[in-house]
């Protein structure tokens, strides 16, 4: 079968799966099956190559900046926007942007890969740059266990050309930079007064004291006041206001900046750089707030221990209603046993509203073992977001959500029709 | 309140403690309170000083770089657990912990983990993970429900009883239904989810167990386990 044939067939399976719903992979399978060096030959034409994006936590929202801050230096981007971090996700990304010759029109693509996934993506095409963020407990059912995570993660470093960039805090990921010739490396950090907010995975024994870090970092967050964050870069201190909410969305930007000033180089535009990053809104489903009944709701993805304690870490109970739904679909993961490395002592104070999924139960048992009071339990989301909005009409709402309780959620949330997003 | 205490020591919290053991932690600790006992929260790490008058163990799972930091010193202080359990002190052993109790763990490429031989099993290092929603029968405890996710093959002796027979799931080895063991006071599992939290009565039973031996006898309060139960009955309902 002719090339352009393969796309064209690719593209009308890939406007099918779309009208059927859902399915954003389904297209990729498609064309890996029939033409399994498409998505090899089309990224090879990029004249500035791949870079990819991987870690536990973070991915969506720091890929979403690199696009948006190598935009701000006038590169067209390609990237894997659906959320599909698999590499058939990307195939299916690339077959809606490709024209029917088969050709991309963009100067560089970066693609946040799920760990797994990334290892395979990266012996088709090596990356000229990659960003790894950091390695925490999740979906462990998947992977096994923690160190062989971060062994996925030094398997991609292994194979890019050009630049690592590396979480200086995260202990499993800075060890990479052994395996590393030393010219490759770049590191992003945080200032000592900020370490304790960002527990990596070792500090959540609680009982190891972490030693700072004497690795040089090109950027480094040096304080959040408000909506302001202070980076240090290269020495000189810069401030940038932000419409990111949560700390941890506001260190992946330090990750954000060491990536894009070590792609662009020398002839960086940090005016434009800054400009851009001022004006980056949290992806989907990472902090992002509706308007319900004229009060915010905020929605938090919460994906494992880690992701947890740093969202309720990032924003304060006080003032606000909070629901959490817990659902153990593949994609949440099967174990609850998370839920048990999270401490809620802060929700303990206000209380939860509500809580909702299919684990509801696990999470309520959870609270009850943090004695943080519980309201109401209704395993069923579409009912629970309902008694939870009407519960508290007048007052800012604020739902910690799983993947697919996310997804959930907002297709609920969307069927109101006082919905707007306005962040 | 009153001013009975318990003590409940943590077996290495830092080196082995992964998927939710600080939730078994935590259970034994709330219930204590509720029952009106006064808990006391201790930790032993590789090279501390074992505490004296310890009323409940619990150690947990870890990563193997986790257990071949902590082998050498859990060798160390094996006589202490032993004389302990002897003496029936209850414990509860989970996973990688549960593995070290027992005489030896066989790796992949052939070479032998020491164990400290309180428990008469072996475990040999497996092809696949055992993973996923698994509930056994107890004779002791009823329906046990949690989750597991192992790859060592654990196989029972003549002096160690199975704490239950595999209804849904792999257990110890995939092949002869046990899960876990029971031995004088202890219970070893390969049972997260956290194990304590959906299974109380196992909690009560370990807690039940150290108030009779130190204060002669345990008047238990009613708990009102209802989200216990309506989490078991939606785990034992989703799939593997």
């Amino acid at each position: 079968m002719s090339k352009p044939y393969v796309t064209l067939l690719g593209k009308a399976v890939r406007t099918i799966a779309r009208l059927r719903g859902g399915g954003s992979a389904l297209p990729g399978l498609f064309v890996e099956k029939i033409d399994p060096d498409f998505m090899r030959r089309t990224l090879a034409q990029l004249p500035d190559g791949v870079v990819v994006i991987s870690g536990t936590n973070g991915k969506t929202t720091t890929t979403k900046m690199v696009v948006e801050l190598l935009q701000s230096q006038g590169l067209k981007v390609f990237t894997n926007r659906t959320g599909s971090n698999f590499t058939r996700g990307v195939a299916a990304a690339l077959l809606g942007e490709v024209d029917t010759r088969g050709k991309l029109d963009a100067d560089i693509a970066v693609l946040e890969l799920d760990e797994a996934h990334a290892v395979h993506f990266v012996k088709v095409i090596a990356p000229r740059f990659s960003l790894l963020l950091n390695v925490m407990r999740d979906q462990l059912d998947r992977f096994g266990e923690i160190d062989t995570t971060a062994k996925l993660l030094a398997k991609i470093a292994l194979a890019t050309t050009e630049g690592v960039v590396l979480n200086r805090e995260d202990p499993r990921v800075a060890a990479i930079a052994k395996l590393l010739t030393p010219e490759l490396v770049t590191y992003f950090g945080l200032a000592p007064g900020l370490t304790e907010q960002f527990p990596n995975d070792d500090d959540m024994r609680h009982t190891q004291k972490r030693t700072l870090s004497a690795l040089p970092a090109d950027v480094t967050l040096s304080s959040i006041k408000d909506t302001v964050a202070e980076f240090v870069i290269d020495g000189r201190r810069v401030s940038s206001a932000l419409k990111l909410q949560g700390i941890y969305n506001i260190y992946n930007a330090a990750a954000a900046l060491a990536l894009v000033r070590k792609v662009i180089g020398n002839t960086l535009d940090e005016t434009k750089l800054f400009e851009a990053l001022s004006n980056v809104t949290p992806a989907f489903g990472r902090g992002e707030t509706l308007t319900v009944g004229n009060q915010p709701l905020e929605l938090v993805l919460v994906k494992n221990p880690s992701g947890f304690r740093l969202g309720l870490a990032s924003f304060e109970p006080k003032g606000y209603q909070t629901m959490i739904a817990v659902n153990d679909d593949y994609a949440d993961g099967r174990d609850m046993s998370w839920l048990w490395d999270v401490e809620f002592d802060s929700l303990r104070e206000n209380g939860v509203a509500m809580v909702s999924g299919m684990r509801a139960y696990d999470m309520a048992l959870r609270l009850q073992y943090e004695e943080v009071m519980v309201t109401s339990v209704k395993t069923n989301l579409a009912d629970a977001l309902r008694q939870f909005i009407s519960g508290a009409s007048d007052q800012p709402k604020r739902i910690y959500c799983t993947y697919t309780a996310m997804l959930t959620l907002r297709q609920e949330l969307s069927k109101m029709t006082n919905v707007e997003v306005i962040s | 309140m009153n001013e009975k205490t318990i003590s409940l020591l943590h077996l290495y919290p830092r080196d082995m403690n992964i998927y939710g053991d600080g939730g078994n932690v935590l259970t034994i600790k709330r219930r204590l309170q509720w029952h009106g006992y006064t808990p006391t929260l201790l930790e032993y790490n590789p090279g501390d000083t074992f505490p004296k008058n310890v009323d409940i163990i619990v150690g947990g799972g870890g990563q193997d770089s986790g257990q071949d930091v902590i082998q050498n010193d859990l060798l160390a202080i094996g006589s202490t657990l032993r004389d302990l359990a002897e003496a029936g002190t209850p414990m509860l052993v989970i996973c990688g912990l549960y593995q070290l109790f027992g005489r030896f763990f066989k790796a992949q490429d052939g070479h032998i983990i020491e164990g400290i031989s309180l428990l008469d099993i072996e475990t040999h290092a497996g092809p696949e993970r055992l993973i996923g929603n698994i509930i056994t029968k107890s004779p002791q405890f009823g329906d046990i429900i949690g989750y597991e996710n192992h790859s060592g093959q654990t196989f029972l002796g003549r002096n160690v009883q199975p704490l239950g027979r595999v209804i849904k799931g792999a257990g110890n080895n995939g092949q002869d239904d046990t899960e876990g063991a029971r031995y004088k006071n202890i219970i070893a599992s390969y049972l997260h989810g956290s194990l304590l939290p959906k299974n109380p009565n196992i909690a009560d039973f370990l807690i039940e167990q150290a108030v009779i031996k130190k204060y002669g006898e345990f008047v238990p309060t009613v708990i009102d386990d209802r989200f216990a139960e309506l989490a078991r009955d939606v785990a034992a309902k989703r799939p593997r």
